[in-house]
């Protein structure tokens, strides 16, 4: 069985505080489960607490990156395993045009960014280049490919047996696409979330917001709900909460958003400390 | 039908949004999208036709030199990009719609995404005096 917990599904900027305490302030970062098997899509700031919970038989651990942007890398070096020299950790992340992906994780293990080097660990990690490529993990099959969002970033489709989840939590699904919703030929990120029985997707703003931050990278909650639409997905839980926008604005949107809509899969916000069993 | 690596669907709106005229096509040369200035040239619509195999829109794509001789493929910039995998230009004659005898530019360009994975070319192409 596929075990997915969040650990953060915040966007851009950790947003601690009481207003938001249901939907939770860490950024990006899920985890994947099917026995001792161990992924870990992001590594945002709710890395630091999934390290402190690991299941301490878990003796070999992949982290998954979707990109480098801060806030999907800003809790590598607080993850504790990474300091454990029984546990070997594998480091997956997006190919570029120039720099090997190991030359641009060590900018994020080196000053003035963090005072430990990737050398300096008991065990330096493994790292993985990924594009367009599948792959396996224990029982996981994993796709990987590109989608719409500023610089070289993926988003993921994990099937366990029959079960498929997609993780695309930073995807501009509107500019990457022609004839958006009903084209999905041309349409970023289709492969990755076909039929899949769980997305995890962008969806952080309201249509007038969007409007207003064309080519950031991310996608409007209606956006989202179309995409999955196209895509006949069973359920989407909605990523990546602006950190300006409070639980009960996030409620507001998504109500808005969802105004005289009769989607036919479950929908939802995606809320730190969810769990769900595939 | 599986969907297009992002690349090429990046090309597509890209084009779409220029008065330049441009196709896209896949490494076998088949025409995935031309936009509109190019569709005006040859007469197409884009919404009608769909992309074409290469084998049909070599059909409707009918080059020639200044003395009427047609031009072998082979010698075609974008047909010389998809073997080479470099950028490529050149002039040559083709027929508009309404039969006149137009000369036109082009520059071909590979699209060559991360890592090094060859998706097909961009062909950007324009009326000029001869």
């Amino acid at each position: 069985m596929m075990k997915i917990r969040v650990w953060g599904c915040r966007g851009s900027l950790p947003a601690p505080g009481p207003e938001n305490n249901y939907y939770g302030g860490n950024t990006s970062c899920v985890e994947v489960t099917d026995g001792e098997t161990c992924l870990i899509l992001d590594a945002g700031s709710g890395i630091q607490r999934l390290g402190r919970f690991i299941d301490p038989k878990i003796k070999e651990i992949h982290i998954l990156l979707t990109h480098l942007h801060i806030d999907h890398t800003m809790g590598m070096g607080f993850f504790l395993p990474l300091y454990n020299p029984s546990v070997k950790v594998h480091f997956w992340g997006p190919s570029s045009s120039v720099t090997p992906l190991l030359l641009r994780l060590r900018r994020y293990f080196s000053p003035p960014f963090f005072p430990v080097r990737l050398a300096d660990l008991p065990n330096h990690p493994e790292i993985h280049e990924l594009a367009f490529n599948d792959f396996s993990i224990g029982e996981f099959q994993i796709h990987s490919e590109y989608v719409c969002h500023p610089g070289p970033t993926l988003g993921f489709r994990v099937r366990l047996g029959k079960k498929t989840f997609a993780y695309i939590p930073d995807h501009e699904v509107r500019l990457g696409s022609t004839h958006f919703p009903t084209n999905p030929e041309w349409t970023s990120g289709f492969e990755l979330a076909n039929k899949v029985d769980l997305l995890f997707h962008d969806g952080g703003y309201t249509v007038p917001e969007y409007e207003q931050k064309l080519g950031w990278g991310h996608s409007a909650v209606e956006d989202t709900l179309d995409f999955a639409t196209l895509c006949q997905v069973k359920h989407l839980a909605i990523f990546h909460h602006e950190p300006n926008n409070t639980d009960a604005q996030l409620e507001s949107i998504f109500a808005d958003s969802m105004k005289g809509k009769d989607l036919g899969f479950e929908v939802e916000l995606c809320r730190e400390g969810a769990e769900y069993f595939l | 039908m599986p969907a297009q690596p992002l690349e090429l669907i990046l090309g597509r709106q890209f084009v779409d949004t220029l008065s330049l005229p441009a196709f896209l096509v896949d490494p076998e040369g088949n025409l995935l999208f031309y936009n509109e200035p190019a569709g005006v040239i040859f007469g197409l619509n884009f919404g009608e036709t769909g992309g074409m195999r290469v084998e049909e829109w070599s059909t409707v794509f009918t080059p020639f030199d200044e003395y009427g001789k047609p031009i072998d493929p082979e010698e075609l910039p974008l047909v010389k990009t998809l073997r080479n995998q470099t950028p490529n230009s050149g002039s040559f004659y083709i027929h508009s719609m309404n039969g006149d005898k137009i000369h036109i530019k082009v520059n071909s360009f590979p699209i060559i995404a991360r890592p090094e994975r060859f998706l097909g070319a961009l062909a950007l192409f324009w009326k000029t005096d001869p």
